[in-house]
């Protein structure tokens, strides 16, 4: 029979719907306005005590809440109306002090049950809900020279210890390059090496008065190196996100291609406070103070080999001004920031200052044992390295490349002496920073010390912050042309294809759930392009009807029977359909793949909606039609 | 409603004279693109954007005057959507920290005026521009080739040169209308190219399949007839789907706000222009390539002769 659909197809529509309309369910709850409560000082925790505490004098002070929740992330309350909460955010700020954070969030207010069954709304961009996303570039050249010159100090700590004289050791751009004075010390010095620093590669050279070893980093050795750094960067800079947002927000981190990261932060608008923690690319030294010469006699030319002048920080404390004094540190490094594990500031019980109590691992451990052993009662420093990039521009204020067409970069560096204290003891990986002038000194100290180092020096090479109105403005507008479209489209249909465009229309606007549904239920990020994707698929969806709407039309005209043009209508117009919107996919796929963010996010939703187009344009008006009229006598139909 | 059936009108006929004014209607784009240039957004010259808004109306020239004093002589400021709002963009620069320059400028304007709320900061590196223009061209490219090759096995190549010839077509007028005035190119509207691509396709493919299906079907008439018919047949439904597009996209303009204005422009541009080109560019490539009913017979029986029919060149 012509027009029957069998009843599992039935069966298969219904389903679907039923599926799409639960998973787009979510989506019309909307969200609450919600109130977050978490510990800002270490070892300050929230917990059920807070809870009754905070939701007491919320209803002392009359104000209304919807619910109150303590889960890993701390308190979370929800209120039905900004002023609501606006009243509960006060409140919250001066009962529980400076010990705690208070930040403004949104809940969505989708019952729980739903959520249990994995049903949430869409997941907004932060184009549309406000945030701030970096693009951070990690230097990998720093990174390398940085391993190149351990190297170098570990050759010559390894053939003083086997006695193997040499005339010198250093660094050649990204190789180590130690010279001797015969070829039988270079032989055995090469012996020593091979055995002791498995990593490098030696080459044998001479200049013809010394003998040279150049050792390479394999390329292995390099990748893995680089690898190392990206993972202890992404690690280095989640842990300051927590540190400085208390764990209040939600961050998203990622490894990008070989060396980026990519750091979104929802909701997040301070930006100024984001990039002072992401971008300080900080990294910390801990030198001895050269006592043996004066920084006097170091100022006036004379700096001694092996020593350098450094400054100390200038700090403001309430008023006063403590500037910046010169102090000559040894060059070489007993520990770098890599090696802190903890910092905290305290009060010392003997002096009743203020100090710091530092923890280092296990290597960094070892090596100031190994340093203090011999030093008690002199001096040692603390130096805060933090680089810059920049770019450089040519004459005609063009960016500056280089031959090879690559951006050329200018880093600055800053260093700064953030302490100087004198040894009071033999101390390896736990010991104290005391003399500090004062509380807030050390709180300074010990969050630069805690901070953590990174591997690498980054840089932010993309900033995109969304303010939250903006954000909203454009949901309202996405919204709002979504259904104005959709509108248009609709009065359209039923204008120019009557009954059969009312199919259409049905088919459409179920394919509208179904987007939302699948984008809810991938949790897919849907942005600003998103949203015109989804609107451009509106437009587009009829389509597949037209064309099939268009044939049936040809039939009648050709003389067939109403049941006749439907059938074949249907079934010539589906080779059209699948043809144009197959390469439709290609070019959304393409997009997919090579674009970025934004791009991307359109890419999802057109790729859906095209898909989902073919199912409701297809099978459901299908199905309609045939309920209609399958098996029936029809003389006539209105198309 | 029915209106534009069974036209039987020559389109074919007038072919050059479409041609003609394609061709001026490129030379005029690639003009416009070599002479003027595509005014190129943030996301692909790199520098820094901040977006910012005043609660009551402002004047622009205090906030130049505020800008330049404090070394920020290249600042293009400008009202965005409304009066009370600001654009503000610098080009990358030198001395600074690129990072910092958003920081700076919005300390500078709320110096000015404490009730300027901060709506959007984009800073785009200039490595990272570098890497979008060419992941864009590659992206156009890479989508025309693999079209090339599914047109070419579906159809035959003559198709596929038709094809990739109305969008390139598409592509380089949408691209030389942006060109010639002015507008700005972001990266949004790099997706709307690539959606128009996607949307000229969908049309010629509808024509593309009923000419092949005609080629097959229809005995009488030589290729140029066929084609008309073909055209004739889809006229209806390649109007009404462009109606129904054009309708959601006019929303979208009107109502999507400044952000997506540009995306919108492309789009609609590029949906009219499509319009036209799958009926106009892609079969006339047809004709002009000589394609004839034997290039897509299905395999002749025995003893069957089938009139060959070649159109002048």
């Amino acid at each position: 029979m012509l027009n029957h659909y069998p009843l599992w197809k039935y069966i298969l529509i219904a389903l679907v719907i039923m599926v799409a309309a639960f998973y787009a369910l979510p989506n019309l709850y909307g969200e609450d306005p919600a109130l977050q409560v978490a510990g800002s000082a270490r070892g300050v925790e929230v917990d059920d005590k807070t809870l009754s505490r905070i939701s007491k004098k919320f209803e002392g002070e009359g104000v209304q809440y919807r619910s109150a929740k303590l889960s890993s992330t701390g308190l979370l309350f929800r209120f039905k109306t900004e002023e609501d909460r606006e009243k509960a955010k006060k409140i919250a700020e001066t009962e529980l002090g400076d010990d705690y954070a208070v930040a403004l969030n949104r809940a969505t207010a989708t019952p729980q049950w739903l959520l249990d069954m994995n049903a949430q709304p869409m997941y907004l961009g932060l184009d549309l809900r406000g945030g701030i996303y970096f693009l951070m570039q990690v230097d990998m050249e720093a990174a390398v020279l940085k391993s190149v010159n351990t190297y170098v100090s570990d050759s010559r700590t390894i053939l003083r210890k086997a006695k193997t004289r040499y005339l010198g050791s250093k660094r050649v751009d990204n190789d180590v390059v130690i010279r001797f004075k015969t070829a039988e010390l270079r032989d055995k010095g090469l012996e020593i090496l091979k055995r002791e620093m498995r990593d490098i590669s030696f080459n044998e050279k001479e200049d013809g008065k010394t003998f040279m070893l150049q050792g390479r980093l394999s390329e292995a050795k390099l990748k893995e190196l680089k690898l190392f750094a990206l993972k202890q960067n992404i690690t280095t800079l989640r842990k300051r996100i927590d540190e400085k947002f208390h764990g209040l927000v939600e961050p998203i981190i990622q490894q990008q291609g070989e060396d980026r990261i990519v750091i979104q932060l929802p909701g997040i608008q301070d930006t100024a406070g984001a990039k002072d923690i992401l971008g300080a690319t900080a990294t910390l030294e801990y030198r001895a103070v050269d006592e043996e010469h004066t920084v006097e006699q170091a100022l006036s030319g004379r700096v001694p080999a092996g020593s350098r002048i450094y400054y100390t920080r200038e700090r403001k404390e309430g008023s006063r001004t403590i500037p910046s004094v010169p102090v000559l540190l040894k060059k070489r490094v007993i520990v770098t920031g890599e090696h802190v594990t903890n910092a905290q500031a305290g009060i010392d019980p003997d002096s009743g200052g203020a100090k710091v109590n530092v923890s280092l691992d296990g290597y960094g451990g070892k090596r100031m044992g190994a340093f203090t052993k011999e030093n008690v009662g002199k001096r040692m420093a603390v130096v805060y390295l933090e680089t810059k990039q920049t770019t450089v521009l040519d004459d005609k204020g063009n960016t500056l490349k280089d031959e090879k067409g690559n951006t050329v970069f200018k880093r600055h560096t800053t260093e700064e002496v953030i302490s100087n204290a004198v040894i009071r003891g033999h101390f390896s990986n736990r010991f104290e920073t005391t003399g500090l002038d004062s509380v807030q000194e050390a709180n300074e100290l010990s969050l630069l010390l805690r901070a953590g180092a990174l591997a690498a020096p980054v840089y932010i090479i993309e900033e995109r912050t969304i303010g939250p109105s903006l954000g909203q403005d454009s949901i309202d507008r996405g919204f709002r042309s979504v259904i104005i479209g959709f509108v248009a489209v609709l009065f359209f249909m039923a204008f120019w294809y009557r009954k059969f465009g009312m199919i259409a229309n049905l088919a459409l606007g179920l394919n509208l759930v179904i987007i939302v549904a699948v984008l809810s239920l991938l949790q897919a990020t849907l942005t600003l392009p998103g949203i015109a994707g989804i609107v451009l698929t509106v437009g587009m969806a009829v389509d597949a009807n037209v064309l099939i709407f268009e044939r049936i039309r040809e039939e009648l005209r050709n003389g067939n029977s109403p049941q006749n043009s439907i059938h074949s209508g249907y079934e010539k117009a589906l080779m059209t359909i699948a043809d144009a919107n197959i390469t439709t996919l290609i070019a959304a796929f393409v997009l997919f793949v090579v674009g970025t963010g934004a791009i991307k996010g359109f890419a999802v939703t057109l790729s859906i909606g095209i898909v989902t187009s073919m199912f409701t344009a297809i099978m459901v008006s299908r199905a309609v039609v045939n309920l209609i009229y399958g098996g029936k006598r029809i003389k006539d139909i209105t198309i | 409603m029915q209106i534009l059936t069974n036209t039987k009108i020559k389109f074919m006929s007038h072919r050059r004279i479409a041609m003609m004014v394609s061709m001026i209607l490129i030379i005029i784009s690639l003009a416009s693109l070599a002479f003027r240039g595509l005014q190129l957004g943030l996301d692909f010259t790199g520098g820094t954007l901040l977006e910012v808004a005043y609660p009551t109306e402002v004047e622009l020239s205090p906030i130049r005057d505020k800008l330049q004093s404090n070394g920020f002589d290249d600042a293009i400021v400008q009202h965005f959507g409304s009066t009370s709002e600001v654009l503000v963009r610098i080009a990358p620069r030198e001395g600074i920290s690129n990072a910092d320059i958003s920081t700076q400028l919005f300390e500078l304007l709320r110096a000015q005026n404490s009730a300027v709320e901060s709506r959007r900061v984009e800073f785009v590196g200039p490595q990272v521009g570098e890497e979008l223009t060419e992941s864009g061209g590659i992206a156009m490219l890479a989508a025309l080739v693999c079209i090339l090759i599914y047109v070419a096995l579906r159809f035959e190549y003559r198709f596929a040169l038709g094809s990739v010839a109305a969008l390139a077509h598409d592509v380089i007028l949408v691209m030389g209308m942006f060109a010639l005035f002015g507008i700005e190119f972001d990266l949004t509207v790099l997706a709307a190219i690539l959606a128009v691509i996607g949307y000229s396709l969908n049309d010629t493919i509808v024509v593309f399949d009923r000419i092949r299906e005609n080629f097959r079907k229809i005995r009488k008439g030589n290729a140029t007839e066929v084609i008309d018919t073909s055209l004739n047949q889809t006229l209806s439904r390649t109007l009404i789907t462009s109606l129904t597009t054009l309708l959601v996209l006019v929303a979208l303009f009107v109502f999507g706000g400044e952000l997506i204005h540009g995306f919108a422009t492309a789009l609609l541009a590029g949906v009219l222009v499509g319009t036209y080109s799958s009926v106009y560019v892609a079969s006339s490539v047809l004709v002009s390539m000589g394609i004839s009913k034997e290039d897509l017979a299905p395999v002749k029986k025995e003893g069957e002769q089938e009139e060959e029919v070649y159109e002048e060149v």
